[in-house]
């Protein structure tokens, strides 16, 4: 894209009628000058926004990360080698044991076919590429498309300049990278990019009122809806943008044009992916955008009516009832609407985004969720750095220079920032705003700083008279005459302003590097020469699955770990991260939890062959499931009243040590984090059984099991498999 | 504290063994007359792979000369034999020589309860009267049978060698003697019959005195061996030339402790080999120790396997399916390269594991032009892991794009056959050579040949097609920009 544009501008330069000679060949005009330099600019950023995401393939492997990663993986695999049809309507038996999961009617789509077209393509260009390669770099590939949707969308609100700055600074925003370094395979690494794509093509055609722009952002639209449940997002904040365009008076046929042909098509487009279906019509979460298109309706039918009748008295009496009315049709039919059940309430999802004390109330299984938990001041500060700052410098520029394409990135940027702050996750949501709207504070800022610096210079010029444009500027300088210092006030500030943007750059690199470039799965840690030491549990356990058990194998374990055990282990999972059914982790939260002759009873009940259980105390690694465990006393206390989290804990302190309650000693994931734990050493001079992940000598070292026993354990103990003995003979 | 009562089973073995011996003895077929004078039989049993060493002195007392002589196996034995190779001495003492002599099997109908026999090609035909000493040495794999079959973690695997006291032999043998050599003295029990003496790790069995012909006496040692069984079920080398000077091998295993089983409980308590060191813990943000138990483990589980690979080896990779293996470790001097790989977990009986490893190599070393024009890829065939069985081996040579008329030249059987390889920017694919092998043993790895012709211009093609392209797109750009395909007429303002 980015070079179409420059070819466009190339076009229209090449066009001047001097042939250059021989000599003047590679002497360019100032415009063309600026043209190579903005295109060679954004090259480089765009080498750049890949480059900086390949920490990780460097630090440690080209592999896929975390956890919902390996699910997308796991599908991409599939449609790749099974085809779309297949794909589509796969039933999977191996997850949600004995449950199964409807993967075609389940997932966004866009990812995987976006992942699959791509490998497609490459091996029809005859490179033999493996598919996991094309799946670990997909994020990058699509951050650096990123890049040139923000120089154009920065073109489009404020100017080029503003446009190259945009593109740098979301190159190498951490809030950015933290979700789409190589091998994060997932939904958001392109979704950001169709997010901001949809935006910008929107927002061009409102400007514009052009239906091409318009059918261009609902194609955009449907990218972003089969990629991401975020499309939510685009589709209220869209109409409310609209709606305060309304408000304010800047209703325009472009708006109507754009809007309207972006409300339908998109939503005609979405219903084509399985997983949204009838929403954009049904949901209530949807209401606000249908809302939207029939008040545009009936404006236009204002507008028209005040045309036509030419008499403000009788204008005055119709509109009141006209309002009146479209107004209380719309309230009865939202209200018929939601008593009938034909409009769904909104998910406590929904509600977790407008309340962020809902879920901690109500739904315990997303409050679990560490991305879901709101975002602490430092993550702002880590992953935006001085664009926490710049951001309301670029609102006040924006609001000094109103127009539609500021009107939405302001509001862009104040929603996105309202809800970075309820959700840790949607700082990623946040990120194009704040990098568009800081790079129109340090586009504007470093732009008068110049012009001061060089009126300055050229003062004298000006008088001899050079051109009317330095006129104009001398003009200005005159009228800034009474400041002292003014230049090097100027050069100061300019100096100051770089000194930041590189500040910036190197926390970028730093946090990308030391923070969002670790896989999670391979741990790695400083070794007693300085020598890295790496922790491969995770893969060493999942091989040992898949390799040492039965194909039809069960395995349970908490849901954290569903994904990786299918994609990696190829065993059949109880629960997994696609958490769906409440009660069925319920009852995992409540096996684990209960003393063990119960615990084997729901295991027996569930057909659990293995069991499966993260333990850092031997290494210190604190994500493990013993730090988990009070989410699946409340979670399975959720749904089994039997289960009360007070049972677990002293004084309401959660403690594992000698002091720990007695039914927290004898549950089974007690048992099964420290079986045989209590005869190791663990750090000089401590007894045995210390526990380091917590810092204290566990409570009870003399562990039995009778109805379990283990069947391996990794080398650093992480991870611990223990098989379900069959039940014993009755006579 | 060895010699306990035999177990059970062999009991029940022995005296059916027993009876097909008394059926053998009615056979005694001699169409040559010639027997062997003194015969020893040393059975090297200190690794997983059974290696036998026989020496047969062998005299014509007939009167047509013998072009060749016969050596028998049992239907078992025939069945895991790996590999068999003759040789005769030559000169006296200090000046000895070996050479070696051809093998091959030979049909044997008549021979009794479907016993193999294999000649071996004298290097000149035994005169009347004249002796001989022909040396073989043949390889058995899956001949040492774990008993019990099921073993806990920390319990000694034991197993069980069944072979016979006296050489099977077409011919009359006048003196011989059968030597076991065990890994260790921890023998539990072994078949008698007399004269039978032990002495260490070494059982012997006569010497006994004028056998006739097939004449066998089942014997069964059961003993410990501790060693890692490791069995290749499958391997596939790849091997891709490119004339670009690189020469890349992939080699996909399928690994199995093929030992007793493992059974019951498994604990690191046990099984750690204990180590020790500091680690900057990065959860806690503080240097610590790990301090693991020392307690050396008893059973024969395995956790290192050392790779042999040819010196001068660059970017190796040891992966799987879920991707890299990060333990390993890589020596490398002028002569040789070992890579010693650890399995992302120990292997205990019956467990099994899969990796890929895949290095480059320098072309020069392996690839050369002979007299008639033809290139060959001079290569060793086997597996480069030490001691280890391959039940299925597959070498594929993938020759570069345009090469033609591939010929191999192994020194021992193989199946062949040519398929295509599709890689990067190929358009007609690669021939491919596939040589495919049972029952390869560690000395099978011997150089083998593939000729091909190839012309020299085909290494052109790619990157002339990579230019080409990065043209056409130029060209087709420029036409793009210098074309109108706009229904409407040009207007002047542009936006």
């Amino acid at each position: 894209m980015g070079a179409k544009a420059a070819e466009n501008g190339a076009k229209s330069s090449s066009s001047a009628p001097s042939p250059p000679p021989l000599k003047a060949f590679f002497r360019l005009k100032t415009k063309q000058q600026e043209l190579l330099i903005r295109v060679a600019s954004l090259a480089l950023i765009y080498v750049l926004a890949f480059a900086v995401r390949l920490f990780s393939v460097l630090r440690y492997e080209s592999m896929i990360h975390e956890f919902d990663p390996y699910f997308n993986y796991r599908t991409t695999l599939f449609l790749t080698r099974n085809g779309f049809y297949e794909f589509w309507n796969w039933f999977d038996s191996e997850s949600w044991y004995p449950l199964g999961r409807i993967i075609g009617g389940t997932l966004y789509p866009g990812l995987m076919v976006t992942a699959a077209l791509i490998y497609r393509l490459l091996r029809f260009l005859t490179f033999a590429v493996h598919i996991r390669e094309v799946c670990v770099l997909t994020a990058p590939f699509f951050a650096s498309n990123t890049t040139i949707v923000a120089y154009f969308f920065g073109k489009e609100i404020w100017d080029s300049g503003a446009g190259l700055v945009a593109a740098a600074l979301i190159a190498i925003c951490p809030g950015y990278i933290s979700r789409s370094v190589a091998g994060s395979y997932d939904n958001e690494g392109v979704a950001i990019f169709a997010l901001l794509f949809t935006f910008y093509l929107f927002v061009k055609a409102v400007n514009t009122g052009s239906l091409a722009w318009a059918l261009a952002s609902a194609f955009g639209y449907f990218y972003m809806v089969s990629a991401w449940g975020g499309y939510v997002f685009i589709i209220n904040l869209i109409p409310l943008y609209v709606l305060v365009l309304l408000v304010t008076g800047r209703y325009s046929m472009r708006l109507y044009v754009a809007y309207n042909c972006m409300y339908i098509l998109g939503m005609l487009l979405a219903m084509q992916i399985r997983f949204v279906g009838f929403q954009h019509v049904q949901s209530g979460e949807h209401m606000a955008a249908m809302g939207v298109f029939f008040l545009l309706q009936v404006f236009y039918f204002l507008d028209w009516v005040k045309y036509m009748l030419n008499d403000k008295q009788l204008f005055q009496s119709f509109l009141r009832i006209t309002l009146t009315f479209a107004i209380s049709v719309g309230a009865l039919a939202l209200g018929i609407g939601t008593a009938s059940g034909y409009i769904s309430p909104w998910t406590g999802r929904f509600y977790s985004l407008l309340d962020p004390t809902y879920a901690k109330d109500h739904i315990p299984i997303i409050a679990s969720v560490s991305e879901h938990q709101p975002t602490a001041w430092s993550s702002f500060m880590f992953d935006f750095h001085i664009l926490l700052f710049l951001f309301p410098a670029g609102l006040y520029f924006c609001f000094k220079r109103l127009s539609d394409a500021t009107i939405f990135i302001v509001m862009y940027g104040l929603t996105s920032m309202y809800f970075a702050g309820v959700m840790v996750r949607l700082i990623l949501v946040a990120a194009p705003a704040v990098c568009l709207i800081s790079a129109i504070a340090i586009s504007a800022t470093v732009k008068n700083l110049t012009s001061l610096i060089r009126t300055k210079g050229k003062a004298p010029l000006a008088v001899s008279g050079k051109g009317s444009s330095s006129l104009k500027a001398s003009a200005k300088a005159s009228a800034d005459q009474s400041l002292p210092f003014q230049h090097n006030c100027a050069i100061a500030l300019l100096v100051g302003a770089f000194y930041l943007l590189s500040r910036y750059a190197i926390h970028c690199t730093w946090v990308t590097s030391e923070a969002y470039s670790s896989p999670s799965i391979v741990l790695a840690a400083r070794g007693a020469h300085g020598g890295r030491v790496i922790f491969d549990d995770y893969r060493e356990a999942y091989y040992w699955l898949r390799q040492n058990t039965p194909a039809d194998a069960k395995v349970m374990s908490w849901w954290d770990y569903g994904y990786q055990i299918t994609a990696m282990g190829n065993r059949t999972v109880i629960v997994d991260n696609n958490t769906w059914n409440n009660t069925h982790i319920a009852t995992v939260g409540r096996a684990m939890s209960s003393y063990e002759p119960e615990a084997y009873e729901i295991m027996q009940s569930l057909d659990v062959d293995y069991v499966l259980v993260v333990f850092g105390g031997l290494t210190g690694y604190s994500s493990d499931d013993i730090n988990k465990f009070l989410w699946m006393v409340r979670i399975g206390g959720g749904v089994f009243p039997v289960i009360k989290e007070p049972d677990y804990l002293v004084n309401g302190e959660y403690r594992v040590d000698k002091g720990a309650a007695p039914k927290m000693l004898n549950c089974l994931m007690y048992k099964l984090a420290y079986y045989r734990f209590g005869e190791m050493t663990t750090e000089y001079g401590k007894p045995t059984g210390y526990d380091r992940a917590r810092g204290v000598e566990i409570g009870n070292k003399d562990i039995k099991l009778e109805y379990l026993e283990e069947a391996f354990t990794t080398s650093n103990w992480i991870i611990r498999i223990y098989k379900v003995k069959p039940p014993k003979n009755r006579w | 504290m060895g010699r306990r009562t035999r177990s059970a089973a062999a009991m029940a073995i022995v005296p059916l063994l027993l009876l097909s011996f008394f059926h053998l003895l009615q056979f005694v077929s001699s169409t040559q007359e010639i027997r062997v004078l003194s015969a020893e039989k040393r059975i090297d049993l200190t690794s997983p792979i059974a290696r036998v060493f026989l020496t047969l002195k062998v005299e014509n007392y007939g009167a047509p000369e013998v072009p060749e002589i016969l050596i028998a196996f049992s239907p078992t034995e025939s069945e895991h034999l790996a590999i068999l190779k003759a040789s005769t001495v030559e000169g006296k003492r200090k000046k000895k020589t070996y050479v070696p002599l051809s093998v091959s099997p030979v049909s044997s109908p008549d021979a009794p309860n479907g016993a193999q026999l294999y000649s071996v090609t004298l290097r000149s035909p035994l005169q009347s009267g004249e002796t001989t000493t022909v040396e073989a040495l043949y390889v058995l794999t899956h001949s040492l049978e774990p008993f019990p079959t099921e073993i806990s973690q920390s319990e000694p695997q034991l197993v069980y060698y069944r072979d016979s006291a006296t050489i099977l032999s077409p011919y009359t043998i006048v003196e011989q003697t059968v030597y076991i050599k065990t890994p260790s003295s921890k023998v539990e029990s072994y078949t008698k019959v007399e004269p039978t003496a032990r002495s260490g790790s070494e059982t012997r069995y006569g010497p006994y005195h004028d056998r006739l012909p097939y004449s066998f006496s089942p014997v069964i040692v059961h003993f410990e061996n501790n060693n890692p069984f490791a069995v290749v079920e499958e391997l596939v080398r790849e091997i891709e030339i490119s004339h670009w000077g690189n020469l890349q091998i992939r080699d996909h295993y399928r690994l199995k402790h093929a030992g007793a089983r493992h059974k019951g409980v498994f604990s690191r308590t046990i099984a750690a080999l204990g180590y020790f060191y500091w680690v900057y813990d990065t959860y806690a943000k503080h240097p610590c120790r790990l301090d693991y138990q020392f307690r050396q483990s008893l059973s024969a589980s395995f956790k290192t396997l050392l790779a042999m690979l040819p010196p001068r080896v660059h970017s190796v990779y040891y992966r799987d399916d879920i991707g890299n293996i990060s333990s390993s470790h890589l020596r490398i001097n002028s002569q040789k390269s070992e890579l010693e790989i650890e399995p992302r977990y120990p292997l205990f009986g019956g467990w099994k594991a899969t990796f890929t490893i895949g290095y480059g190599l320098p072309l020069q070393d392996f690839l050369f032009e002979s007299s008639d024009g033809r290139r060959y890829l001079n290569f060793s065939f086997g597996c480069p892991l030490i001691e280890t069985v391959v039940d299925d081996l597959t070498v594929k040579v993938i020759l570069p794009e345009g090469s033609r008329n591939p010929t191999a030249a192994v020194p021992f059987p193989v199946n062949q056959h040519l398929e295509m390889t599709y890689s990067y920017l190929d358009v007609v694919g690669r021939t491919t050579l596939v040589l495919q092998k049972r029952n390869v043993v560690p000395e099978h790895n011997y150089p083998f040949q593939v000729y091909y012709d190839f012309n020299p211009i085909f290494m052109l093609a790619e990157p002339l097609m990579l230019v080409s392209s990065v043209f056409l797109f130029f060209v087709a750009y420029i036409a793009y920009v210098h074309i109108d395909l706009s229904i409407r007429r040009p207007l002047k303002t542009n936006s």
